[in-house]
């Protein structure tokens, strides 16, 4: 612990050298990441029709503290969430009397993959849904509960524990399902539409500028495959919802409804825009 | 009351207002700023001279310019300097005032269409602006000569 403390500070001596800034920081980090032994893929080679040639997780970009704390499952803060979530995962609700395991009593087994591969067509909403919406369907529809707020905290800890199932998977959504491909597209517009005052659009901060420093956040690829992430300045897990609607706000316009189809589309898009990389659930953040 | 009186008072009182009305209608409206030929603005945008010391916090407040985010100045003691954009140092020899304006007025236009600065004084803005920031700059014309005065003073 002493020498995080230390490293800490002399992190925050770097900062405060300007003459250190523009060197110190820009390109990803060269690293290598293993969790509990298995292996994290933090770069991947873009699928086709991508405008990077190099994926690289948001890992890469983080100091080497925070990169610690991910790298080691007892020191990861976000495996409380992941740990709530195994809990709530025999809690019987709702009117038919059962809970998750009544249906899938082997989690570790048959979740395994389940979160690399979302969002996925639902056929009887004929919307891609994510592991949230998921979580919510087998709620409504097989248990007779409530579906929950979002961003309660049971939804970040379940979703962080089925994501977590598929700890150093390659993300691959499957776009041939449905009108996923639309979705796709429409998703695509937004993450090249400027909004709000300030006129800014993901591809202007994750595309353009990921590499740079603005303000003191190293701007990333801004890849999806570490949600829910645990935040170390919210100290609390983050859903991927959350994340976007915090970006759009701090281009200072209105934001879009949790789950609405703009943003479904946005994770639909943006998820492919990491394909290769490993689910890293649940990645630790600045 | 006699109506020169009623004049006079109405005058009196009034006088501050009509003052200030008067210093604020000088300032040119964002959609009114004219950019000339050479992709500059000649004309300032304020009715008052720029003040480079009210420049400079411009520069570092988070809630006004907060410019230092993406660009570097050496010569500023703020923490977190980025370096989206160029560093600044020296920004005063690179361009004239006029040019130094319509880059912090509107980059899309004096820069690039896509750089990712946004303009500082026009309503050429995203969509879904804020409710609350719909019409509204975001800073107001004295804001921008302040800070288009402290850039001048940026010399090698
Ligand atoms: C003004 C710049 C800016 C804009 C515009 C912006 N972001 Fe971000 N974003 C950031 C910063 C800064 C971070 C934190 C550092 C990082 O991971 O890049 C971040 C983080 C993220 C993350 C978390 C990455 C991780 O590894 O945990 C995601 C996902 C993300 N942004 C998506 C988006 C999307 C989608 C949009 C558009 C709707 C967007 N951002 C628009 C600045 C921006
Ligand atoms: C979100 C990022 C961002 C912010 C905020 C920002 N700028 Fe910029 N600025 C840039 C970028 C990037 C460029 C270079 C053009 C490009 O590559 O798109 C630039 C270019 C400039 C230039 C021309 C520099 C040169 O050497 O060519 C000046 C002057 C400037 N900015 C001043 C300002 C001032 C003053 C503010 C605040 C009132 C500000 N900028 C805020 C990103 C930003």
């Amino acid at each position: 612990m002493k020498t995080k403390v230390i490293l800490a500070a002399s992190v925050l001596a770097l900062f405060s050298s300007p003459a250190m800034l523009v060197t110190a920081y820009g390109d990803p980090a060269e690293a290598e990441l293993s969790i509990d032994g298995e292996k994290i893929a933090v770069t991947a080679a873009a699928p086709e029709g991508h405008p990077f040639d190099t994926l690289y997780s948001g890992w890469l970009y983080r100091e080497p503290e925070t990169r610690a704390l991910e790298e080691d499952s007892f020191e990861n803060p976000g495996m409380f969430g992941v740990e709530q979530g195994a809990e709530l995962w025999s809690v019987v609700e709702g009117s038919a009397g059962k809970s998750c395991e009544s249906c899938h009593a082997n989690p570790e087994e048959d979740m395994k993959g389940v979160g690399a591969s979302y969002p996925k067509w639902d056929a009887d909403s004929k919307r891609p849904i994510n592991i949230e919406l998921q979580i919510d369907k087998c709620r409504e529809e097989n248990m007779g509960a409530e579906p929950y707020k979002f961003d309660a905290p049971q939804q970040k800890a379940l979703t962080a524990f089925i994501k977590h199932q598929s700890l150093g998977m390659p993300v691959k959504l499957d776009l041939s399902e449905g009108e996923m491909q639309k979705w796709w597209d429409q998703g695509k517009e937004m993450y090249y539409t400027r909004t709000g005052q300030l006129n800014l659009s993901c591809s202007n901060c994750h595309e353009d500028h990921s590499g740079n420093m603005i303000r003191a956040d190293h701007l990333s690829q801004g890849q999806v495959n570490g949600f829910p992430t645990y935040r170390l300045k919210q100290s609390a897990l983050v859903s991927v919802h959350n994340r976007f609607r915090g970006c759009i706000r701090d281009t200072r316009a209105e934001f879009p409804k949790a789950f609405s189809d703009d943003l479904m589309a946005l994770e639909t898009y943006v998820t492919w825009r990491g394909s290769g990389l490993s689910v890293e659930t649940p990645a630790v953040r600045q | 009351m006699t109506s020169t009186l009623r004049a006079l008072i109405v005058a009196s009182g009034f006088g501050a207002v009509a003052l200030a009305g008067s210093a604020m209608a000088q300032d040119v409206k964002p959609e009114a700023v004219a950019f000339s030929d050479s992709g500059g603005i000649e004309t300032p945008v304020a009715a008052q001279a720029g003040s480079a010391e009210a420049g400079q916090k411009v520069l570092t407040d988070r809630k006004l310019g907060n410019c230092v985010a993406c660009h570097q100045v050496s010569t500023l003691d703020a923490p977190f300097q980025g370096n989206v954009g160029p560093s600044l140092d020296g920004v005063g020899d690179r361009y004239e005032p006029d040019m130094l304006r319509a880059i912090v007025v509107n980059p899309k236009k004096a820069l690039y269409d896509g750089t990712i600065m946004p303009g500082f004084y026009t309503l050429d803005v995203g969509k879904h602006v804020r409710e609350d920031l719909v019409g509204k700059t975001i800073l107001s014309a004295q804001q921008v000569e302040d800070v288009v005065a402290y850039l001048q003073t940026l010399k090698e």
